[in-house]
Formats: structure tokens, C-alpha cells, sequence
């Protein structure tokens, strides 16, 4: 795969692919509001010539699958040229179409779930300059213009997320997530510069100078550091602390969940289906930098990820929170793939799971939309009556989630246990990762059964408000679940079916959710051999590899367990009322405390890292006040005293001293002026005294 | 002693007798006569210094102290005159009052 500058006109000019939502964005931002449809109509416009193009060098990449850079000056520091560049290569490819489909339906749907809303215009250009960042992310050929890029997604995550600033739980878990990301992204530039100077460069390929490229590497997997680690393995580790805050992964996931406070559209397309998914890019763009040992750290933090969250979605009661734990234990699974199988693996999952969350995203935000901003699972029951079409599709996006046989999850997650079952180190990750696999199964059953089945609950639940939900006392949770969109009424009324505007895009993602794993199965390999840029032919030899068929059956086995638990406690009896209390919390009340409180993390970090850094700004403003305030006030107090003391040695010496030369002279002069009377007589007697002493001086001198 | 000396003595006499007239007095007469008492001491040594000189046949002295009496008549009316004009205006003659034009 050796690199080459591309005559090719779609590589030249990648560059419209990221570029054209942005500057939608940017018409966007000029619009008056009141323009709704013209802005939405820019922003889809854009993004549906986004898609075009991405097709087009799909079909490139398809043709070529090497890696095709192009290469441009930016600026100039000293005598080195600081040079961007986007690169097509089947990774670059396959993102590039998931993202502007995904984001296409999901601006679609849009359109139907953001009707009401005052905002309409402001929204579309945020989700407009999202998707040309997010491109951006996905073409970089420079580690500089991906972070610029990264950064920008990151900035319209908090837009998006605190769009309904009016809230104050909106608010602020806005800066819940880029405070939490900041701190990764920390890491990451400081990988960044190290990176740079290490290999000179922060472009990934060109012509053998790429710092991605066997020269660099080689140079930095030679070069060691403290405790014999290679430079490139701890660059390696600091790029992923980028990856670890934007995918959410643990110790940086608490600012996913509650990003869930955005608009439903931004949680399917950002916190779901593409910006959360740009860490594992990430990775995967920097792989060749990933040495050994980093690669493990990546396994290890990605499967204890799967099964951290997954534990804590079972205890969950907002729709939209529960999804969101499911998106947090599914990142772990790429990062596990990523860890254990290679970029190939790794992606595939990001792929299908891009497609079958955002469509579980969508298909809740259409659950909402019908119950009337409603978020309580527990107040919702029954609803595959009144929403039949987003039950239908639910169902496909769920059981493509839980790795339901044959469905789109199924071979991407199978293929992730398969590799980290066979990985050499450890078999932990695969246990992990199991476990992860059998939680997401009952979690999703139960979810299924609070809101789709049994008698419906809301009217019940309109009528007479929960108590404050016992289980989630922490702020900004489940408390306050009905919480009306600003400029929009709330009424009692029946759930009812969302407008074909929305269940569209449901319909489309359901499709891939069900179908797109087959362009990934062991018999015909073609999404993994393209990835790695080889041929594929169908063979059903494919399955026969040793252990693929028993891990198949392995976690088809830890699928059906997992919904036969759900059924088992959920489904059996039907809930009735919403006051009914969880079955799993009639039989281990703490334990679900425990992960309804989503294992008190956030409590731990707001007593330790909070409140060390509370401490040290508390440190830092004493510091400030008085030790440096007072080495100011010291200095100028001392300034104001020798002033005081200038100025008093001109009032009184200098001042003083001229004024007393002045009456000396004065005086001079009066006692002279004493001599010049006006009386001849006087002058007279002077000029006869010098003539006395004149002739006695004479006479003196003639004596002898 | 010789008599050149003895004139001198007596002239100096007169002048510093004059001079302390002129300087002293108040009143404007005195101070015109003190004037006068010291230009006489200045024609006796005139006199003085011509008879007892290498040439008393020349009447050089002698045309001197004439000339000199001659002016000392006219400037005595001039300051006579000048001192009852002055005493016309202030009436007095005191010397030290008249200080009209002192600045």
C-alpha cells in the first residue's frame, strides 16, 4: 500500500465534502430566523452533495484501494512548511458514506422532530457545521487538521447539547461534556506535539515522509522513554486519552449520558452514531503508531467500558439514558476490536452500530415525540399499539444491538469476541466482553417491555406525577422527566404516531440494521478485506476457522439468556402501574440503587477530582489575593512612599532651597540698593575715602 | 621745611577742609562754599608749584589760577543761582530733603 499523489479529480477536491455543510452552516448562520426553510434546506441540500461525493470516492476507493493523499502548504514557521491534506483510503471511504447517510436521514428527521421548535434555523446550522467538522475528522491527512477538525466537533457538541440552554440541566451538561473532553484532548495534543517533534511532520502519509510512514515509526518504536517504553507507544497512549474523552470511554464516560439532554436528533447523530465514534477513528487512523503494549491498554480500558456501562444501563429508567449507557458499553466494544482484532474489526462494529443506534436513537426520539416529551420508561407501557411503525423498526435496531442472530450486531460483535478470544495475552477482555454481550441483551428486553408492552401508563402517569424518583436522586437525571421544550404546549393526550417525515429515516436504518452485517461475515469478508485493502471472494470455508463457529455459538447462547432473563422478569407479569416497583429491585434493592446511581462515579469524582480542583482554585485565588496581591500592594506602597518622600524633598529642599537663594539675592540686592541712595554726598564720601586710601597707599609705596 | 612743602601743607589743609565742608554740610550753601574752599586749594598749589617751579620767569601759573578764579566766579553765580531756584521750588535748601527725583 504505498502511497501516491492522485491525479484523481474526487481527491482533489475531497475537500468539498467537509466543506460544503460548513459553509451552509455559515449561510446558515447569516439567515434570518424566520427563514426555516431555507436554512433546513441548505443544510440538507449540502449534505445530500456531501453524500454524492462520498459515493463517488467510495466508488474510487473501490477502484483504488491504496492510499491517495493530496498535500497543502498552509504556513510557514522559520524554514518548515506546516502542511495539511486529506487522504482517500478505504477507512476514510467507508466513514465518509456512513456519515453523510446517517447524517442525511437524521437531518431528515429533523425536520419532522424539530417542527415546533422556535430554533429551527439555529439547530440546522449547528448540525450543518457538525457534519462538515466531522468529515473534516474523517478525511484529515494531518494529525493537525484532524485535531482543528476534532475540536470543532467537540464545540458544536456543546451547542448541540446545551440547545435548549433554557434548562439548566441542559446547561450544564453541556459543559459537562466539553469540560470532560477538554481533559482528554489535553492528552491528545500533548501526543500531538511530542508526535511532532519527534518525526518532524504531523502529516500521516506522504510519499514515505509521513509520520505514519516505516521511517518515523521505525525511528520512534527505537527510540525509548522513561521505564523502556518506545516514544510511539507513549504517543500512542496520549492520543487515545483523546480517544478515551470523546468516546466516552471509562474514567472520561460521565459526560455521555448526560449529553442526552440535547435535542434527539443530536443524540442519535453526535452522542451516537458519528462524534462519539471519532475516537475509534482515531485509533484506527493512528494505527500504525499503536505499539504492542498501547494496543493493550486500548483492549483492556474498551472491554472494562462494555462491561462498566452495560451493568449500569440495566438500572436506568430515562429512555434516552438507557441508550446512552448501551452507546458507552458499544464504543468499549470497538475499542476492544480495535485492541484485540485489528482496525478492520474495530470498525465494522462502528459501522453497523452507527446505522442500528441512530436508529435507536431516532425510533426514541419518536417514542417522545408520541408520548409528548415523555422520558420515564416507567411511565410509558404499551405503546406498540399506538406506534406501530416505530415499534416495528425498534425492534430490528434493538435486536441488532443485543447481537440477535443474523442481524447486523450479531456479526460485527461476534467478530470482536472471535478475535479477543483468540487474543494471545489474555482471555479477561472476552469474559468481559461476554458478560457486556449477555447485560445488553436483558437491558434492551427490559427497556422493550417497559415501553412497548403491557397496559399504557401515561395518561395514568400525566394525571398523577411520580414522587421524585426515588433511584436517581442525583440532579439532573430522571427527576424532572417532563420537563416542557421551551415555545412548546404540553397536553394530555393519547400517544400517537410520528409524521412520515420521521419514520422514514426509521424505515431506511432499520434496513441496514438487519442487512448490513452481511457485508461482513466470515464467509464472504468483504467490509474487513476492504478495510485491509485485499480482494475477497465468497467461501463457506470462511466459517470453518477454528473456534469462529463455537464463539458464534457461544454468544448466540449468551443472547437468547439475556432475553429470556428480560422476559423473565419483566415479561412474564405485565407492569401495570407506575408505581410498580422494578423487578430487579425487589430482588437486590441495593444493587440497583447502586447502578441506578450509575455507581455513584459522578459522586466519587465530585469528592475527589471536583473537589481537588475546587481546592486548588481555592489555593490559587489565596495565593492570589494575598501572597501576589500582596507583593503587588508591597510595591506599590513602597512606589507611594518614595513619591511621598520625592515629593516632600522638593517641597521642602529643592523648593526650599531655590526660595532661599531667591532671598538671598533679594536680600542682596536691597542691602547693595542701601548703597545707591540718590545722595551725592554719599558717593561723594566713597570716591573721597578710595582717595584717602588711594594717596596713603602711594605714600606707602614711595616712603623710602 | 621748604616753602614748596609749607604750601603744599597749607593747601592740602585748605582742600581737606573744603572737602569735609562739601561732604558734611546740609545746607546747599555750605556745601557750594566747601566746593570753593577746595578749588582755592587747587589754585595755591597752582601758585605753589609755579613760583618755586624750574621756570617762575613764565607767567604760566599765574594765567592759570586766573582763568580758574574766572570760572570759579561763573560757576558759583550758575550754583547760587541753581540753589535759589531749587529753594524757590521746595522751600528749602537742605540737601538731604530735596529727593524728588530719587528712584
Amino acid at each position: 500500500m504505498m502511497p501516491s499523489v492522485s491525479p484523481v479529480w474526487i481527491v482533489q477536491n475531497l475537500w468539498l465534502i467537509p466543506a460544503l455543510p460548513m459553509v451552509a452552516a455559515g449561510l446558515c448562520a447569516l439567515l434570518k430566523r424566520k427563514e426555516r426553510g431555507l436554512s433546513a434546506g441548505l443544510a440538507i441540500g449540502s449534505m445530500a452533495i456531501s453524500l454524492l461525493l462520498s459515493l463517488k470516492a467510495f466508488a474510487e476507493a473501490l477502484a483504488h484501494p491504496a492510499i491517495q493523499v493530496k498535500i497543502v502548504d498552509w504556513m510557514q514557521f522559520g524554514d518548515q512548511w506546516i502542511q495539511l491534506g486529506w487522504l482517500l483510503d478505504p477507512l476514510a471511504a467507508v466513514m465518509l458514506v456512513m456519515v453523510t447517510f446517517v447524517g442525511l436521514l437524521i437531518f431528515i428527521y429533523s425536520l419532522g422532530y424539530m417542527a415546533h421548535d422556535d430554533n429551527f434555523g439555529r439547530f440546522f446550522c449547528f448540525l450543518s457545521l457538525f457534519a462538515g467538522a466531522m468529515l473534516g475528522v474523517v478525511i484529515a491527512n494531518s494529525l493537525l487538521l484532524l485535531f482543528m477538525c476534532w475540536e470543532v466537533v467537540g464545540l458544536t457538541s456543546y451547542l448541540l447539547i446545551g440547545f435548549w440552554f433554557q434548562r439548566p440541566a441542559a446547561a450544564a451538561a453541556a459543559k459537562k461534556a466539553f469540560i470532560t473532553t477538554r481533559i482528554g484532548d489535553l492528552g491528545l495534543l500533548i501526543g500531538m506535539l511530542w508526535l511532532y517533534s519527534q518525526s518532524g511532520t504531523l502529516v500521516f502519509y506522504n510519499k514515505g515522509f509521513g509520520c505514519l510512514e516505516q521511517g518515523a515509526l521505525t525511528a520512534m518504536a527505537t527510540h525509548a522513554t522513561v521505564a523502556g517504553m518506545a516514544v510511539s507507544t507513549a504517543i500512542g497512549l496520549l492520543i487515545f486519552c483523546g480517544a478515551v474523552g470523546k468516546s466516552g470511554q471509562v474514567p472520561l464516560h460521565v459526560w455521555l449520558p448526560d449529553a442526552m439532554e440535547g435535542p434527539t436528533p443530536v443524540s442519535a447523530l453526535i452522542h451516537a452514531a458519528t462524534m462519539v465514534a471519532a475516537g475509534v477513528y482515531l485509533i484506527a487512523r493512528v494505527y500504525p503508531l499503536m505499539s504492542g503494549a498501547a494496543l493493550e491498554v486500548v483492549a483492556w480500558v474498551g472491554a472494562i467500558t462494555a462491561l462498566f456501562a452495560a451493568c449500569i444501563a440495566v438500572a436506568q429508567n430515562d429512555i434516552k439514558r438507557i441508550l446512552a449507557y448501551s452507546t458507552v458499553s458499544q464504543l468499549g466494544y470497538m475499542m476492544l476490536g480495535l485492541g484485540v482484532g485489528g482496525v478492520a474489526v474495530g470498525m465494522f462494529h462502528l459501522i453497523t452500530h452507527a446505522f442500528f443506534k441512530a436508529l435507536l436513537f431516532l425510533g426514541a426520539g419518536s417514542v417522545i415525540h408520541g408520548c409528548t416529551e415523555e422520558q420515564d420508561i416507567r411511565n410509558m407501557g404499551g405503546l406498540r399499539k399506538f406506534l406501530p411503525v416505530t415499534f416495528a423498526t425498534y425492534s430490528a435496531g434493538m435486536l441488532a444491538l443485543c447481537g440477535f442472530p443474523l442481524f447486523a450486531g450479531f456479526w460485527s460483535k461476534d467478530a470482536i469476541l472471535h478475535s479477543a478470544r483468540d487474543w494471545d495475552l489474555s482471555r479477561g477482555p472476552f469474559y468481559l466482553g461476554a458478560i457486556g454481550a449477555l447485560l445488553t441483551a436483558f437491558y434492551m428486553t427490559r427497556q422493550m417491555y417497559y415501553v412497548f408492552f403491557g397496559p399504557q401508563r401515561l395518561t395514568e402517569a400525566t394525571i398523577t406525577p411520580r414522587a421524585v424518583a426515588k433511584h436517581v436522586p442525583h440532579g439532573n437525571a430522571v427527576e424532572p422527566v417532563v420537563s416542557p421544550r421551551p415555545g412548546e404546549v404540553c397536553a394530555i393526550e393519547d400517544p400517537h404516531e410520528s409524521p412520515a417525515v420521521m419514520t422514514a429515516p426509521l424505515a431506511i436504518l432499520a434496513f441496514f440494521a438487519i442487512f448490513l452485517g452481511f457485508v461482513g461475515t466470515p464467509a464472504w469478508p468483504w467490509f474487513q478485506n476492504f478495510i485491509n485493502g485485499i480482494g475477497v471472494a465468497f467461501a463457506w470455508s470462511g466459517f470453518s476457522e477454528p473456534g469462529l463457529l463455537s464463539t458464534m455459538l457461544i454468544s448466540t447462547l449468551i443472547v437468547f439468556a439475556g432475553l429470556l432473563l428480560g422476559w423473565w422478569f419483566y415479561g412474564r407479569k405485565p407492569i401495570v402501574r407506575v408505581t410498580d416497583p422494578d423487578a430487579l429491585e425487589t430482588l437486590a434493592p441495593p444493587l440497583f440503587r447502586a447502578l441506578g446511581n450509575r455507581l455513584y462515579v459522578d459522586e466519587i469524582y465530585s469528592v475527589t477530582v471536583i473537589a481537588l480542583s475546587r481546592f486548588l482554585a481555592v489555593f490559587a485565588s489565596w495565593l492570589d489575593r494575598f501572597v501576589f496581591g500582596g507583593l503587588v500592594r508591597l510595591v506599590s506602597w513602597t512606589v507611594t512612599g518614595v513619591s511621598w518622600l520625592d515629593a516632600g524633598v522638593d517641597r521642602f529642599v529643592v523648593n526650599g532651597g531655590f526660595d532661599e537663594g531667591c532671598r538671598e539675592v533679594s536680600r542682596g540686592g536691597r542691602l547693595l540698593s542701601r548703597l545707591q541712595n540718590g545722595r551725592v554726598q554719599t558717593y561723594l564720601s566713597v570716591i573721597a575715602a578710595a582717595l584717602v586710601v588711594l594717596a596713603l597707599w602711594l605714600l606707602w609705596g614711595h616712603r623710602g | 621745611m621748604t616753602p614748596l612743602a609749607g604750601c603744599l601743607l597749607v593747601s592740602s589743609l585748605l582742600f581737606a577742609i573744603g572737602l569735609a565742608g562739601a561732604l558734611t554740610r546740609r545746607n546747599a550753601i555750605l556745601v557750594l562754599a566747601g566746593i570753593e574752599l577746595m578749588l582755592n586749594a587747587a589754585n595755591l598749589n597752582f601758585i605753589a608749584f609755579w613760583r618755586f617751579g624750574p621756570h617762575p620767569e613764565f607767567l604760566t601759573g599765574l594765567m592759570f589760577v586766573i582763568f580758574s578764579i574766572a570760572v570759579a566766579a561763573a560757576e558759583a553765580a550758575v550754583g547760587l543761582a541753581l540753589i535759589l531756584a531749587i529753594y524757590r521750588h521746595a522751600r528749602t535748601s537742605d540737601v538731604s530733603e530735596i529727593t524728588e527725583m530719587k528712584g
